[in-house]
């Protein structure tokens, strides 16, 4: 099966800065969400998945990316907004998320990546209850750019959860 | 200039255990009665090794040890000493007291000092007076005397042979010179005539006047290697020789320095009472260490497979730049990438082979185990070992070597019966254990057989009914009965024995030994015996694979555990209402589970005539994967899933395919455990004779 | 500077030695016991050969001896690494021809010392 789809590095899409932090935006059912940019990895078309048995719905299963196995997450189901069929530009953002054990390596399926912006610390507001669909937990903060509203991930946070974490108390 | 020597200390360590290992398996080979001399010889030599090396270090409280059990060694060697049992038991204990030491320096860890000192005192006492404590001066060293300077005449005259020994005159001259002022005067009349000349001896004599602050015995030390082959005459000479211009006379070349550093080797002491004398768990020498000894054989095997792979790496490049390929050129192409094939294939069973050392690393510490415990359980047991060459993955031997003790322990505690009672049995009064490795298919078996008292099985079902493993009544085969004893918590032992038995042995064993990917199982028969049977893949990294298909997804299935592949007969099905399907196989029913439910993928046909039973097995039970289609069998690189994810229940593992999509490698046990959870059957097994016979 | 021949069945020795004195500029040859030594004397002009005693397979004083035969190794300086409790050792090693001793235990400086004692 080969990659109709092209891997962008992250360093094709960097605009020269010296400012606070680079933040990679991308949408999800409409809404703009950021993640720290020395986090991502790269950035992939979607291509087939391997299914994984017996787990939640949102992992879609793993991939394999230059030798090591990689579980794929799929935002909407996980947030529980409708599902899109996958197509041309659905993409793959895989990231470097920390854990107790170490860094893990993890995909996530998202509708388009958007840009990258400068943002300062400053510039990222407490987010309050607004009735996104992500849960508030997994938001570090609200940012402003072009008059549009970023959300700011914590995806440690969000991806480091008891369910991608725990063994199976089957397997005994 | 100072020199750190201390990186030299691992390598110290290393062979030190070693030495240890040696010493201990040569005293246990002694025979008391007619010591073979070669054998104390190489004991000693290990033992004198390891003083030498420890003083060089500056672990003096080791070299001071050993110092003692070296003497005895020596005159065991020299005949002056009897060996006897006595003296063999306290130098293995000895040997056990030293690798603490070592270990606790190793590691700086804490040390039982009063086993230390205790033994000592017998090592003391077995050698018949005050241990001589640390005599390891360095060469004779005089503090400079103040004494004032002198004159000092010195008559040297070499033997003829002198040279012969690359003693050099000149170098001699050279060291006094550094005491003080010297001058010669050569007496040439010794001479003979130049055709008697034998330019290789020496005919020179001198007369020497030194004026130094040094004494006679720092003089003396300058011509100590030549002591037997000269004629010396050192006195004091009055008179005045050159103009006194006493300055500073050149320092001596300091041939006495304290030794390096002592390292603390009297960590605090560890509160212990002195009764009882817990054995200290024993680390293996090749213990966790990161690093591996590889024979320079293998090495080279390697840089020439390296090599090859290069050259069919540039041919293959030449024949793709082709500007056009024709049919001749594909054909080189396709030779090419045979070829490519055997190399990588080489390259990796070399690179393998690396990890491979002989199971012989885990077997040495046995000899020594089943002689201390039978002899504690007062029993008369032999222990037999052989497939010692047998290789394997140094990890997997590093971990294979606890369960491994636990298995014989269990052996000579309650397999081997007492004399008394094999008497009774007409047995021979000597029980055996015999250990035994081989290569079988791609694995390593590993068999621990003793002709004991074998599974008492009346008494396991017992307990398993009392525990609630089994119903009583229930029809249940040997295997079954057999395989309960690996169950947690179990232990049929009457009363608990420090040794083993308390119940939390086999079935950490077990769990111990899948966790390398392997099994253990056990066949016993009452009064002959149990054979316990470990088998272990030959490398935790490669797995041999039949590919399966499952509607759109590939499954790997271990080889090792398929016992056969068949097409569906509908008159061999039989369905238990409530239980599931099982599958008449020769003279047994084997439980059919079909892959797409459990892991809940779409298959191409649900109907089990349209696929394939592959029938595998896990630990003495059998069930049928019910599969589309097979693929075919290689070889897969292991990937782990829980790098990145976690573990998955009836998974072991990722590989990636030919094409780059990834693959789940199942695990046999595993799914089976899922299997049985979803169906609410508990013992599926059981369902053969008596409902599925209805 | 000099070429030197070290001769030791514990690696640690060796590689102590060898250390020590390729820090002092000088080049070092090792060898696990005799046998391996004489292998590499052969051929090789060793301007030192530094030997522990007891070894297996061909010990220090064989060597000695053997050296001794060989018409490059005549006059060589060779020296046993002894200890106090092989002392009759160094009469047995002078007797085969070797030139001095070092005792052991003995730590680097003094290593040094006694080469250029001897190496001038």
């Amino acid at each position: 099966m080969a990659e109709t789809n092209q891997t962008l590095e992250v360093g094709d899409m960097m605009s020269a800065s010296d400012e606070g932090q680079q933040y990679l935006t991308f949408i999800l059912a409409g809404e703009e969400y950021g993640v720290d940019i020395l986090r991502v990895q790269e950035i992939k078309g979607w291509d087939s998945v391997t299914h994984i048995p017996n787990t939640p719905e949102y992992v879609r299963g793993v991939i394999n990316i230059r030798g090591t196995i990689v579980p794929i997450i799929d935002m909407r189901i996980r947030f529980d907004i409708e599902q899109l069929a996958y197509g041309p530009t659905t993409v793959v953002i895989v990231l470097r998320v920390q854990g107790e054990n170490g860094d893990r390596i993890m995909g996530v399926v998202v509708d388009g990546v958007s840009d990258v912006y400068n943002m300062s610390d400053e510039d990222i507001k407490d987010a309050p209850d607004f009735g996104s669909a992500v849960d508030t937990k997994f938001v570090k903060g609200l940012a402003t750019v072009n008059e549009k509203m970023v959300i700011i991930l914590d995806i440690d946070h969000m991806l480091n959860s008891q369910e991608l974490n725990e063994v199976d108390s089957v397997v005994e | 200039m100072s020199i750190d020597i201390s990186q030299f200390l691992v390598t110290f360590y290393e062979e030190s255990f070693e030495g240890l290992e040696i010493m201990e398996s040569e005293l246990l080979n002694l025979d008391v009665g007619a010591a073979d001399n070669e054998t104390i010889n190489t004991i000693f030599r290990a033992a004198h090794s390891i003083k030498g090396g420890s003083g060089t270090f500056g672990l003096n409280a080791v070299s001071d040890f050993t110092h003692v059990m070296e003497t005895l060694l020596d005159e065991m060697r020299d005949g002056r000493r009897q060996v006897t049992q006595e003296g063999v038991n306290i130098l293995l204990s000895s040997v056990d007291v030293l690798r603490e030491m070592l270990t606790a320096l190793r590691d700086s860890a804490e040390l039982n000092v009063q086993r230390v000192a205790a033994t000592k005192q017998q090592l003391d006492t077995l050698l018949g007076g005050d241990a001589v404590s640390s005599e390891e001066k360095p060469q004779a060293e005089q503090a400079p005397v103040e004494s004032s300077f002198q004159l000092w005449a010195i008559d040297f005259r070499p033997h003829l042979d002198m040279l012969r020994t690359g003693n050099d005159p000149v170098r001699m001259f050279r060291e006094l010179s550094d005491l003080g002022e010297l001058n010669a005067t050569v007496d040439v009349s010794g001479l003979p005539a130049w055709d008697e000349l034998e330019p290789e001896e020496s005919y020179l004599n001198w007369k020497l006047a030194l004026d130094s602050d040094k004494d006679e015995a720092d003089i003396r030390e300058v011509f100590e290697w030549v002591d037997d082959e000269c004629d010396l005459n050192i006195h004091q000479a009055a008179g005045l020789f050159v103009e006194a211009q006493h300055e500073e006379a050149a320092p001596v070349q300091p041939l006495a320095t304290p030794p390096i550093q002592d390292k603390t080797d009297t960590v605090a002491a560890v509160g212990t009472n002195a009764g009882s004398a817990k054995e200290p768990a024993r680390k293996p020498t090749a213990s966790g260490d990161t690093s591996i000894r590889v024979s320079i054989d293998k090495v080279d095997e390697l840089i020439n497979m390296v090599g090859e792979l290069v050259i069919t790496q540039s041919m293959l490049s030449q024949y793709g730049e082709a500007e056009k390929i024709d049919t001749a050129g594909i054909e080189r192409l396709r030779d090419g990438l045979g070829q490519l094939e055997r190399n990588t294939r080489e390259l990796q069973e070399s690179v393998m082979r690396i990890r491979m050392l002989p199971i012989s690393f885990a077997f040495q510490r046995f000899p020594r185990l089943v002689h201390d415990l039978s002899s504690k359980l007062e029993k008369n047991i032999q222990l037999k070992m052989s497939g010692e060459q047998t290789e394997l993955d140094k990890t997997v031997m590093e971990k294979i070597g606890d369960p491994l003790v636990h298995l014989v322990r269990n052996s000579l505690d309650h397999g081997i019966e007492k004399p008394d009672v094999r008497r009774e049995k007409g047995k021979p009064e000597q029980g055996t254990v015999h250990l035994n490795a081989f290569h079988q298919g791609g694995n390593i078996v590993i068999e621990i057989i003793d002709d004991g008292a074998g599974l008492n099985k009346d008494k396991i079902i017992e307990k398993a009914v009392g525990r609630g493993l089994l119903v009583e009544g229930e029809a249940v085969s040997d295997e079954q009965v057999h395989d309960l004893i690996f169950h947690a918590g179990f232990s049929t032992a009457d009363t608990v024995s420090d040794v083993s038995g308390r119940g939390v042995g086999m079935d950490v064993v077990r769990k111990n030994i899948r966790s390398l990917g392997g099994t253990v199982e056990v066949t016993s028969k009452v009064d002959i015996g149990s054979t316990f049977t470990i088998r272990l893949p030959l490398t935790l990294a490669i797995l041999d694979g039949q590919l399966v298909k499952v509607g759109t997804e590939t499954y790997i299935v271990p080889l090792i555990s398929i016992i056969e592949s068949l097409q569906v007969k509908m008159d061999k099905v039989n369905t238990v209402s409530g239980k599931g399907e099982v599958y008449r196989l020769r003279d047994e029913y084997i439980p059919v589970v079909r892959l797409y439910h459990v892991f809940d993928v779409e298959p191409d046909g649900r109907e089990l005539t349209t696929g394939l039973l592959v029938v595998v097995e896990a630990e003495g039970e059998k069930v049928a994967l019910f599969v589309d289609d097979l693929f075919g069998q290689q070889q897969v690189v292991i990937k782990s899933l829980e790098t990145n994810f976690k573990k998955v229940g009836g998974v072991s593992g990722a590989t990636i395919l030919g094409d780059g999509t990834v693959a789940l490698i199942l695990d046999v046990k595993g799914l089976m455990g899922l299997y049985q959870k979803q169906t609410p059957a508990r013992d599926l097994y059981l369902v053969k004779s008596s409902d599925a016979a209805a | 500077m000099a070429t030197i021949l070290a001769v030791d069945d514990s690696a640690s020795m060796r590689q102590m030695v060898a250390f020590t004195l390729k820090s002092a500029g000088h080049q070092v040859t090792e060898a696990c016991d005799g046998q391996d030594a004489l292998k590499k004397a052969k051929g090789n002009k060793f301007s030192l050969v530094l030997s522990d005693v007891n070894m297996p397979i061909m010990d220090g004083i064989a060597l000695i001896k053997e050296l001794r035969a060989m018409g490059d190794y005549k006059f060589t300086p060779i020296l046993m690494l002894t200890t106090e409790s092989t002392g009759e050792k160094k009469q047995e090693g002078k007797a085969a021809g070797a030139t001095g001793w070092i005792v052991k235990p003995f730590n680097p400086d003094q290593l040094l010392a006694t080469i250029k004692k001897v190496l001038g």
